[in-house]
């Protein structure tokens, strides 16, 4: 199987937004609108005094997986944009052996 | 390597290095610029850039939006004197506006002296590199000013390194200064980061791309400790987040350094050979111990032990020090403590630990290594701007010496090149020790909400000026309220240039900003600069025609030309390790470092020349339980500012739709307890006093923060609202620095207290009042200067005022 997926290690998502500008100014969807959108889970505190606060950026319908980009050699515009270099693509397959390799906060994307 | 300008299909993409305008320091992020029929398109990282390796933060990637921009200056303009405040800006030519700007500025020179001219300056910007060299080689003024109250960003521990250590600016290793990174050999990861004060994803610091932080940790399992009031983010992937009161920080690295010495995690061969004062450090900070830092601080006795431990076992260790240094009256003697805490690891400047650099700063002074005062003379092959103002004529060193501030405050004037910020505020209003009859900004927004405190002070003291002129890129309250001419400022995918890390004072690399586009009659900073000074004076500024001429003149020459920079987009600084060893920081070659003894002075005879302990010390907080318990009824909370966000740099991008969408309000983070407790809900409005003055922000309600302690973001104001007097964009609505005041400094004149200020909080109705952001109402809180004399008797005796 070929289909195409994003690889998040959302651990390290910083919620830097870099990924949401970048896909708009790929797909051109306007100010109102996102291929890909950060969502937070909000900062909260575990009885043992560590604490939880995730970022994971999750990719909607107008996703293409940027085949133009990818065909021409290029990372699509969320991957290469993001700064804490924790989006990555690959096929379904291959994210899948990352997400074993990891073993925590990972998921795979398929929009 | 790619071209860095090749076609593709219709389009043209250009590789650049970007720094300002738009506001950002030099980190030099890599662009890919994609440009049809001279237009951006779009904007992407560039995949080749050694750093960022095309990752890319939202405000390049939005940069069309700002270059765009419809409210965009981009053509001259002027108005008439008395027309200040209203919108009655009239289209002129860059020939008129040079000349009124340079005919006003002979005028007041010839009536009163060029030093009654003054040039602000913004943090940080390109703009930095600049204002020096407007006000000392256009007007001949010794006036440059940063407006920060107590230079509070960058200079004091510019500053704090210059006395210490010499010079350069210690900065994380991150294998930033190779083509090959973390391959480079001997290069290793640091096992332990103590980040301290400093938001490094956030904030772009300086020079240091703070994603590599994440790099490290994922790829080498680097474990950092955090020291903030604030859980960050970053904060929830670090080892231990010390969480201390607001400006009690120079009490718990005393204590770190107690927890070293004690358990003996030191470096005693480096020591021994390359600090001076060791055991004077070790004795003081036996005042300090764990126990005694907990209470002060509000952490746990156990949690500074183990982080400390964590820090001194760890090897390879690095700091990353950030603003809280700086925005604190105390900060002097905790950058003495950090620079402590770097050296007596032996990892100082050594693979892995805390890298030093070589010492050049683009111009403003340039010669190889060592630590250089803004008031030293140069010879002829590196002649500084001061020495070419003065062979020139342009200054005289009579005239150099009267900078306004600096016969009380010699330690900041004899490393930074400026006025002292609250001394100059006070002669603009006092007229003493002389009249000040005109400013000009350069990407300098004093009358805003990002740098000045007591902002109010300033917008009635600019007011009242002969004659006002700003180089900007978009009308902001303090073009509006004061300025009569304005001149349109191209941004940094529009001029070339070149950006350097840390302004050269410790580079990764020289990156090229390369013109992509031409955007109305935008000029570049230099250009402009060239413009009015070829008015003021020819003898000087006719030898340069372009931005090329005057950057392989006075800003590169140390380095390569312009033109070879260009092709090769960035270049490398390869500095090596151990710099020390190898006579690579003095500037007389000799092997140690630039400070009298040769050795990192741990006890500091610079700081006891001006009359500074040679020694750290802890100091409360000015406002606070203990110094000022008379106001805590009234203003029970602690309040520290001025944390970044990503998608704006201080003041500016408010106007970038895809930036403001991020965060559209301004929010203060408080204490679930506390906001049940004040019946306050998540975005509601809240106003928040000091007694200085009200603002309003909308309630953000997270447990990151502490019980007590409050964050309030600063830089909000309202470019979407009336700009004409009295709103001014709704500058007064949300501006945190309203409620600071100027004047609350250390010994040597730094520090402030955007980080530990006290305040009060209440819930308002968002709708109907005077200071509601749909309104245009105007809720400015008057000066209480006045009726509150709690600074007047800060320390030192501030005479103008008593006088």
């Amino acid at each position: 199987m070929t289909q195409k997926a994003l690889y998040i290690d959302y651990e390290f998502c910083s919620g830097c937004h870099s990924c949401e500008v970048a896909c708009r100014n790929e797909i051109e969807c306007g100010i109102d609108d996102w291929g890909i959108k950060v969502l937070e889970d909000k900062p909260r505190q575990h009885a043992d005094g560590t604490w939880h606060w995730d970022y994971i950026a999750l990719p909607g319908e107008l996703c293409d997986m940027c085949e133009a980009r990818t065909a021409a050699g290029k990372l699509p515009a969320c991957v290469q944009s993001c700064q804490a270099k924790c989006l990555e693509i690959g096929t379904i397959e291959e994210c899948a052996a990352k997400l074993a390799a990891k073993g925590k906060k990972a998921a795979i994307l398929v929009p | 390597m790619t071209e860095w300008k090749r076609q593709e299909g219709e389009e043209t993409i250009f590789r650049t290095c970007a720094w300002s305008p738009p506001g950002c320091h030099p980190v030099g992020c890599g662009l890919q610029v994609h440009v049809k029929d001279g237009k951006v398109t779009k904007v992407e990282g560039d995949p080749e850039h050694p750093i960022t390796k095309g990752s890319l933060c939202t405000r390049c990637l939005a940069l069309p939006e700002y270059i765009y921009h419809p409210d965009r200056i981009t053509h001259p303009l002027k108005r008439a004197r008395e027309d200040r405040g209203k919108d009655k800006w009239e289209r002129c030519t860059w020939d008129e506006a040079t000349d009124l700007i340079a005919q006003n500025a002979r005028e007041i020179t010839e009536k009163y002296g060029a030093e009654a001219i003054c040039v602000f300056g913004g943090t940080g910007r390109e703009g930095n590199n600049w204002y020096p060299q407007w006000a000392n080689l256009v007007f001949g003024t010794p006036n440059s000013v940063y407006a920060q109250a107590g230079w509070s960003c960058y200079g004091p521990r510019m500053t704090n390194t210059a006395f210490m250590i010499g010079g350069g600016y210690p900065e994380i290793d991150y294998a930033q200064k190779f083509e090959d990174r973390y391959e480079h050999e001997g290069w290793v990861a640091p096992e332990c980061i103590l980040i301290w004060g400093k938001e490094p994803l956030r904030s772009n610091p300086d020079g240091l791309y703070g994603h590599a932080v994440i790099e490290m940790v994922r790829q080498f399992g680097t474990k950092l400790i955090c020291v903030d009031p604030r859980v960050t983010w970053l904060g929830t992937r670090s080892e231990e987040v010390l969480q201390l009161r607001p400006g009690t920080d120079t009490a718990l690295a005393m204590a770190f350094i107690y927890v070293m010495a004690h358990d003996d995690l030191v470096d005693h061969d480096f020591i021994d050979k390359w600090c001076y004062g060791y055991e004077q450090l070790v004795e003081r900070v036996q005042d300090m111990p764990p126990a005694k830092a907990a209470e002060i601080c509000g952490v746990p006795e156990e949690q500074i032990w183990r982080a400390a431990r964590l820090y001194g076992n760890a090897k390879p260790s690095s700091v990353a020090w950030g603003l809280a240094v700086d925005e604190n009256p105390n900060g002097t003697q905790l950058g003495q403590c950090l620079i402590a805490l770097m050296a007596i690891t032996g990892f100082i400047d050594a693979p892995g630990g805390t890298t030093l650099g070589m010492g050049d700063d683009q111009g403003n002074v340039v010669r190889d290594g060592g630590s250089i005062s803004a008031d030293e003379k140069v010879d002829d092959a590196t002649d500084s701007t001061l020495e070419l103002a003065f062979k020139n004529g342009i200054m005289t060193e009579e005239t150099w010496g009267r900078r306004v501030g600096i016969d009380k405050y010699p330690a900041m004037g004899s490393i930074l090149w400026t006025v002292m910020p609250d001394e100059f505020l006070k002669a603009l209003e006092t007229e003493k020790p002389y009249k000040i009859h005109m400013a000009h900004f350069i990407s300098s927004n004093p009358i805003g909400t990002a740098i000045s405190a007591e902002p109010q002070r300033w917008y009635e003291a600019l007011k009242k000026l002969d004659f006002n002129c700003a180089a900007d890129l978009f009308m902001n309250p303090t073009t509006m309220a004061c300025c009569d001419v304005f001149l349109p400022i191209a941004s940094t995918i529009e001029h070339d240039g070149m950006v350097v890390t840390h302004y050269g004072l410790n580079s990764s690399f020289y990156g090229a900003q390369n013109k992509c586009v031409q955007v109305g009659e935008c000029k570049s900073d230099v250009e402009a600069m060239m413009a009015v000074g070829k008015k003021m004076y020819p003898d000087f500024w006719n030898r340069f025609e372009t931005q090329t001429d005057y950057d392989n003149f006075h800003v590169m020459r140390s380095w390569l030309p312009y033109e070879e920079l260009r092709e090769k987009v960035t270049v490398m600084s390869n500095e090596p390790y151990y710099k020390y060893e190898i006579g690579k920081l003095r500037p007389d070659g000799q092997v140690g470092f630039p400070t009298s003894t040769g050795r990192v002075e741990l006890y500091s005879y610079m700081y006891e020349q001006f009359g500074e302990n040679p020694l750290p010390y802890y100091e409360d907080p000015a406002y606070g339980p203990e110094r000022t318990p008379e106001l805590m009824e009234k203003y029970p909370f602690i309040l520290t500012t001025g944390a970044r966000r990503q998608e704006f740099f201080h003041s500016e991008h408010k106007q970038v739709p895809s930036l403001r969408q991020i965060t559209p309000y301004p929010q203060i983070d408080l204490n679930p307890a506390d906001a049940a407790r004040l019946g306050i809900e998540e975005d509601d409005w809240v106003e928040i006093a000091s007694p200085y003055g009200a603002v309003r922000q909308r309630a953000h309600v997270v447990p990151t923060i502490k019980e007590g302690v409050c964050h309030a973001m600063h830089g909000w104001w309202y470019p979407e609202q009336d700009g004409e007097e009295p709103n001014l964009f709704g500058n007064w609505k949300s501006n945190i620095n309203v409620l600071m005041p100027n004047s609350v400094n250390g010994v040597m004149g730094f520090g402030n207290t955007f980080k530990q200020m006290i305040c009060s909080l209440k819930k308002v109705e968002g709708e109907g009042g005077p200071n509601d952001p749909d309104s245009t109402g105007i809720f400015l809180e008057p000066s209480r200067q006045a009726e509150f004399t709690y600074q007047q008797v800060w320390r030192p005796t501030d005479e103008t005022q008593q006088a």
